[in-house]
C-alpha cells in the first residue's frame, strides 16, 4: 500500500485529509510540522507528501527544499495544501519542487482529482 | 404531485431535451423546480404545473432548462484528456499539416469545463498549433449554463476539481476570489445554444466531438440518433469521447471502439480499410 505523509499544524486539517487520502487507498502518516515530516521521512520516505506551507518550528518551503536533498526525497510527489491562493504564492512553491497545489478549503472531489492528475491511482 | 403531474411533465422533458425521469428521480423535480417558483412568485408547485399545462413557452424553457444537469469539470477522468494529448492531437496534427485548421466540438458544453479543458490542450500540445486555424465550439441546450460558460469564471472549488495547478496558471488570471479564463483562450472557443434532438448538420464538421455524460440521461432511441448524428458531423479519420461510464458499443454501429473504457470511439469506416482514425497510435 503506497503512503501518504500529511503534515499540518491543524490537527482538524490533517483529520480530513487522512479520512479522505485512506479513502483513496492510502496508508497515511501525520505530522504537525516540517521538522516532524523530516524525521518520519529518514525512518521512511513517503510516496505522497500533502504540505501545510505556515507552520511553527519548520514551514513548508523549508521542509521541502530539505526533503529534495535527501536521498530518495526527489522521488515523493508533494502537493502543497494551504489557504493561500495568490498566483505568485502558487509559483513560487512550484519552483521551490512542489508537483500540485491544493487551495484550502478542499474535498473529496478535489483531492480525488489531484491524485488522478499525479498518476497515483 | 399527482402521478399524473409527474408523467406530464417527464413527457414534455422527454420531447424538449430528451431527458429521462424516471419515477425514482422524481425528488429532481421538487429540488430543481422550488428556485423556479421561488423566482416566478407562484403559490407552489401546483400552480407551476397548471401554467405548463397552459402551454407557457417561456416557462417550460425555464423548466426544463432547470431540470438539466449541469454537473461538469475540468480534465474530468483525467485519463480521456491525457489519450487526447499523447495520441490524438499529435496525429491530428500530422493528417491535418496542408490545410492547418481543426474543429472540435463539445456537445453538451454545460459550463464550459470541457471545452477549455479541450482548448488547454491544444495550446499545451507538443506539436505547436500555432498559426493554424483552432475553432472549439460548445453547444448546449441549457442558455443558463451558456451564459456561465461564455463568461468564463469560476470560483475556487470549480477550478481544483480537475485543473492541473499549472494550466490554472497558465490560462487564468485571479479576480478576488475567482479565477477568470485568459483571453488567449476564450478567443478560441465558441459557443451556441443547441438542442442535440434537432439537426446538427448546420454545426459543420469537425475532428473530434466530446459528447460526455450526457447519452446517459437518454433512452436508447435518443441515443442512437444522436450518435448516428455526431458520427455524420465527424471527419472520417474524426474521434468521438463519451463518459467513460456510458457505452456506444451496442446502441450504434456508426463508432468503432478505440479505449471502451476512457469512452473513446472512432468512427466505423465501412470499405476505407487504408484510413487510420486519430484515435489510433501511429
Amino acid at each position: 500500500m503506497k503512503r501518504c505523509l500529511i503534515i499540518d499544524d491543524s490537527r482538524v486539517i490533517r483529520r480530513v485529509a487522512a479520512m479522505i487520502i485512506q479513502d483513496l487507498g492510502f496508508a497515511v502518516e501525520e505530522a504537525e510540522n516540517g521538522k516532524k515530516a523530516l524525521d518520519a521521512c529518514c525512518v521512511r520516505m513517503p510516496d505522497v507528501a500533502l504540505i501545510d506551507l505556515d507552520m511553527p518550528v519548520m514551514d513548508g518551503m523549508t521542509f521541502l527544499r530539505a526533503l529534495r536533498q535527501m536521498p530518495g526525497g526527489d522521488k515523493v510527489v508533494t502537493i502543497i495544501c494551504t489557504a493561500d491562493s495568490g498566483p505568485p504564492q502558487i509559483q513560487q512553491a512550484l519552483d521551490g519542487g512542489a508537483d500540485e497545489y491544493v487551495m484550502k478549503p478542499f474535498d473529496s472531489e478535489i483531492m480525488h482529482s489531484k491524485f488522478l492528475l499525479l498518476e497515483l491511482l | 404531485m399527482t402521478p399524473d403531474d409527474f408523467t406530464f411533465v417527464a413527457r414534455l422533458l422527454k420531447e424538449r431535451s430528451g431527458l429521462i425521469l424516471t419515477k425514482d428521480k422524481s425528488y429532481l423535480l421538487e429540488n430543481r423546480l422550488m428556485p423556479v417558483v421561488r423566482a416566478r412568485m407562484l403559490k407552489n408547485l401546483d400552480e407551476l404545473i397548471e401554467r405548463l399545462r397552459g402551454g407557457q413557452i417561456d416557462l417550460t424553457e425555464t423548466v426544463v432548462d432547470a431540470m438539466l444537469s449541469k454537473d461538469t469539470g475540468f480534465f474530468r477522468d483525467w485519463r480521456p484528456f491525457q489519450h487526447l494529448r499523447d495520441v490524438v492531437l499529435p496525429n491530428l496534427h500530422a493528417a491535418r499539416l496542408g490545410k492547418r485548421h481543426i474543429r472540435v466540438l463539445c456537445a453538451g458544453a454545460s459550463t464550459g469545463q470541457e471545452v477549455y479543458s479541450l482548448a488547454m490542450q491544444i495550446t499545451e500540445a507538443a506539436e505547436s498549433f500555432s498559426g493554424w486555424q483552432v475553432q472549439a465550439l460548445g453547444v448546449d441546450i441549457s442558455r443558463e449554463a451558456l451564459t456561465a460558460a461564455e463568461q468564463g469564471v469560476y470560483n475556487q472549488f470549480e477550478v481544483q476539481h480537475g485543473l492541473p495547478i499549472r494550466a490554472l496558471l497558465r490560462h487564468f488570471n485571479k479576480e478576488q476570489d475567482s479565477w477568470r479564463i485568459n483571453e488567449g483562450l476564450r478567443r478560441m472557443v465558441s459557443f451556441r445554444p443547441w438542442n442535440l434532438l434537432d439537426d446538427l448538420y448546420p454545426l459543420g464538421r469537425f475532428d473530434i466531438v466530446l459528447c460526455r455524460n450526457v447519452l446517459a440521461y437518454f433512452d436508447q432511441q435518443t441515443k442512437l440518433a444522436v450518435l448516428q448524428k455526431l458520427s455524420r458531423l465527424l471527419f472520417e479519420d474524426g474521434v468521438l469521447y463519451v463518459g467513460i461510464n456510458e457505452t456506444v458499443t451496442g446502441v450504434s454501429s456508426s463508432f468503432t471502439p478505440v479505449i471502451p473504457e476512457h469512452g473513446i470511439y472512432a468512427v466505423h469506416r465501412d470499405g476505407h480499410p487504408d484510413s487510420r482514425s486519430l484515435a489510433i497510435a501511429s
